[in-house]
């Protein structure tokens, strides 16, 4: 691949409209106007998106991202993404009744996370943010084991040798040079340019971070250190176009996905509401990284359609017009549209997905509910692998502390109050 | 360090009001701002949002975006710029948007923000101010409710505070932006939303001095910032006992002011320390230690400390355990009161 289209992937170097349709921004230093057009092209994405699925439902192709998706797949894409929304949804409305500290929203990044999250094997590893309801889902990590973390009862239930998911991460772009430090070790053991007949032979790693992320220096240093080792680690950034309150163009004056091209490796704008679009990509990068080729950086063009967590008001920095402008794109109808339209389901099914979306949302509310309260010891547990006397001695005496408590006719659980 | 003229606090009032520290803060800011065109605001959200908490509220609408900045997502940056930004003559007001977020940005702080003026023997200087939320008993997740602030009165060359009302938050903030030391400025958050009446006319103390709250003779407390209010509760309810506590609250935890402290103990003969942070290697170890050392003769009992426990900030449904509270102090005064 040669430098100048370190933007594209290797499949597109014959391409003759490759630099026409390439932004001035790497050339030259871009106006304002073309810094916003670039960033926040908010219609399409900009020239080089890829898109496989209209919004308006209509399956369209594309010439290096094209794939063969059975009727089967998309059934059960479309199954995931309703089911990861209303779980999303009942989230969101347990935290107004009280029953969760705080909610952080995925609605309208379902197809980026479905996307990418199904391209993803069983032996791959995923390394989260906070927002990655929908790629946990596709981890088989049941929505129930996100609650603990948000009705503060644990900081994340599930566990990552077994899910190849890591918990989730909190502190913006950690996560990105962990995971590149993981991808290098599945270099290191040999599981990377095997032969492709044992599809387990190889292994892949992909991390999620925002837009904002992108300013981190941990975010910088993972796709500098991912680049020198050819570790094979797929970036996957969710550009839904906010960090809390700050635009895209707070963070950077190129497209994102332009930025790889700096680290000496492919990167790719695709749409990130169109969940085709979003598996077709993830999937040919995350072979790309099996195969020894090194990492990829995914820009998923997308938004986020609720406030950043239950906690932000974002009608204190967000037009209402760029909602409705987006609700036109939302990931879910497009799908539902092209599967109705090209018959490849019914009204019975999309009614029967509903049908099980609240069955979920029922179980999720109620395990919610039930939830039991951690004891106090809970707070000593783990803290070293091996135990500390210090940690022991401060266990005890606390436990002691609640027990005289107990005498007193208080309450030994939770509250000493 | 001129302290600041009441008659140029600018917010509009000389008169006597009630405000939460919040408003306090942002009152303190938007002071500074307008006696000197040098001090920046600059973090994440803090213009338009008017920060998480909305300490910011209002200051980029009225001083615009040269002033008060939107800053890309980046602790390191934030703070590395606003070094530069000092030595370019600019008096940054740094937000850190919450505690546990801090650490992207700990290697400016220490490797240059707090070594600028004696490396440079003076000629540089770092009038930087990094306003922290800081603590916890909010309900949040993890890195939201940390109580980093032993870390840097490790750190020579740093000046750290932490306010505990809203009063202290408007003098303490103004005095802070108006020195010529770097400044970590911890912010109980959970006390934000606290009252208070703020007299701009009535004399204030100086950032550096620890206060004496509250008279007794039965035991001292000595604490800062979320377990000052704390504390007072607890002096409150020990006199049900008939026991009346000291309350000293240090203010500055580097330097440390220990002569209210020390005086105090010498009425008292017993000394509580309390705070939320771990207690291994803490400012409570600190003071107890130099309590003990300075005291040794007037002590009637061993320096107790009551603080978080020596484990990663619990999740949330456990940090009423882990926070000290009311009982936990009483505790700690009845044991010292044993010996
Ligand atoms: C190091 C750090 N600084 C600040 C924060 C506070 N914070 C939480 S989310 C967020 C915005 C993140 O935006 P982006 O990376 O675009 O991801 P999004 O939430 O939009 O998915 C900020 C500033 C944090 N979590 N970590």
């Amino acid at each position: 691949m040669s430098p100048e289209h370190w933007t594209r992937p290797s499949r597109s170097e014959d391409r003759g409209h490759a630099d026409e349709t390439a932004p001035a921004a790497t050339s030259a230093a871009p106006t304002r106007e073309q810094v916003i057009a670039g960033l926040r092209a908010t219609s399409e994405g900009g020239a080089d998106l890829v898109q496989l699925l209209t919004p308006e439902g209509q399956r369209v192709s594309h010439p290096d991202f094209d794939i063969d998706i059975s009727e089967q797949q998309l059934r059960e894409m479309y199954r995931d993404m309703v089911l990861i929304r209303r779980a999303d949804r009942e989230g969101n409305s347990l935290q107004r009744q009280g029953q969760l500290g705080i909610w952080v929203p995925l609605l309208g990044q379902e197809a980026a996370q479905i996307g990418a999250g199904r391209a993803l094997r069983p032996q791959d590893m995923a390394f989260p943010s906070y927002r990655e309801h929908g790629v946990a889902w596709c981890r088989g990590i049941d929505p129930t084991e996100l609650l603990g973390i948000f009705r503060g009862t644990d900081h994340g239930s599930w566990d990552p040798n077994r899910t190849g998911m890591g918990l989730y991460t909190i502190v913006i772009g950690n996560q990105c040079v962990n995971a590149t430090g993981y991808a290098m070790g599945q270099k290191f053991e040999g599981m990377v340019g095997n032969s492709d007949r044992d599809p387990n032979a190889n292994e892949a790693t992909m991390t999620f971070f925002g837009d904002g992320a992108t300013s981190q220096g941990d975010v910088h240093e993972g796709m500098v250190w991912a680049s020198v080792y050819d570790a094979p680690v797929v970036f996957f950034c969710q550009n839904n176009q906010w960090a809390i309150s700050e635009p895209t163009e707070r963070q950077s004056r190129v497209p994102l996905y332009e930025r790889a091209r700096g680290y000496g490796f492919p990167g790719i704008r695709v749409d990130g509401n169109d969940v085709l679009a979003s598996l077709a990509v993830s999937k040919w990068a995350l072979d790309e990284a099996r195969s020894g080729n090194g990492p990829v950086l995914i820009e998923a063009f997308t938004y986020r359609m609720d406030a950043h967590t239950t906690s932000d008001d974002a009608t204190r920095y967000r037009m209402d017009d760029e909602l409705q402008a987006w609700k036109l794109k939302d990931p879910i109808e497009r799908l539902r549209v092209y599967l109705l339209r090209e018959q490849i389901v019914d009204q019975g099914f999309i009614d029967e997905v509903q049908n099980e979306a609240e069955e979920l949302a029922t179980r999720f509310r109620e395990f919610c509910l039930n939830m039991s309260e951690p004891p106090p010891e809970r707070m000593f547990s783990a803290v070293y692998a091996d135990e500390s006397p210090v940690v022991a001695a401060q266990r005890d005496e606390y436990l002691d502390y609640l027990s005289g408590f107990a005498d007193a006719g208080h309450d030994t659980e939770g509250s000493v109050r | 360090m001129a302290a600041p003229t009441v008659e140029t606090t600018g917010s509009g009032t000389t008169q006597p009001q009630t405000i939460t520290m919040a408003k306090g803060l942002n009152m303190a800011m938007r002071a500074t701002m307008e006696r000197d065109p040098k001090v920046l605001v600059m973090g994440e959200d803090v213009g338009k949002l008017g920060g998480v908490f909305r300490v910011t509220d209002g200051l980029q609408k009225d001083f615009g975006e040269h002033r008060v900045l939107d800053t890309p997502l980046s602790e390191s940056g934030i703070i590395g710029a606003a070094i530069g930004l000092a030595m370019r003559g600019f008096r940054p007001v740094c937000e850190i948007q919450f505690d546990g977020f801090i650490f992207p940005g700990f290697d400016q702080i220490v490797s240059q923000l707090s070594k600028m003026h004696f490396r440079s023997q003076g000629k540089v200087k770092a009038p930087v101010v990094i306003r922290v939320p800081f603590g916890g008993g909010i309900g949040a997740v993890e890195h939201h409710s940390e109580s980093p602030e032993s870390l840097f009165a490790h750190i020579a060359g740093l000046k750290v505070m932490s306010c505990s009302n809203p009063v202290d938050a408007y003098w303490m903030l103004q005095q802070a932006i108006d020195s010529d030391d770097p400044v970590l400025f911890f912010e109980p958050k959970r006390r934000y939303w606290e009252k208070a009446e703020l007299d701009p006319t009535a004399e204030h103390l100086s950032m550096g001095s620890s206060a004496l709250l509250r008279r007794g003779s039965s035991a001292t407390l000595a604490t800062y910032g979320p377990m000052v209010k704390t504390c007072l509760d607890a002096a409150n309810a020990a006199t049900e006992d008939g026991n009346e506590l000291e309350v000293v609250d240090l203010r500055s935890l580097s330097p440390l002011d220990l002569g209210p402290v020390a005086e105090s103990v010498r009425r008292t003969g017993r000394l509580i320390v309390v705070s939320e942070s771990p207690p291994e290697s803490s400012v409570t170890s600190e003071v107890a230690a130099r309590i003990q050392q300075e005291c040794f003769y007037s002590l009637e009992a061993p320096v107790m400390r009551v603080n978080g426990f020596d484990t990663p900030y619990p999740p949330s449904k456990l940090e009423e355990g882990y926070l000290p509270d009311l009982d936990r102090v009483l505790d700690a005064v009845d044991r010292s009161l044993a010996y």
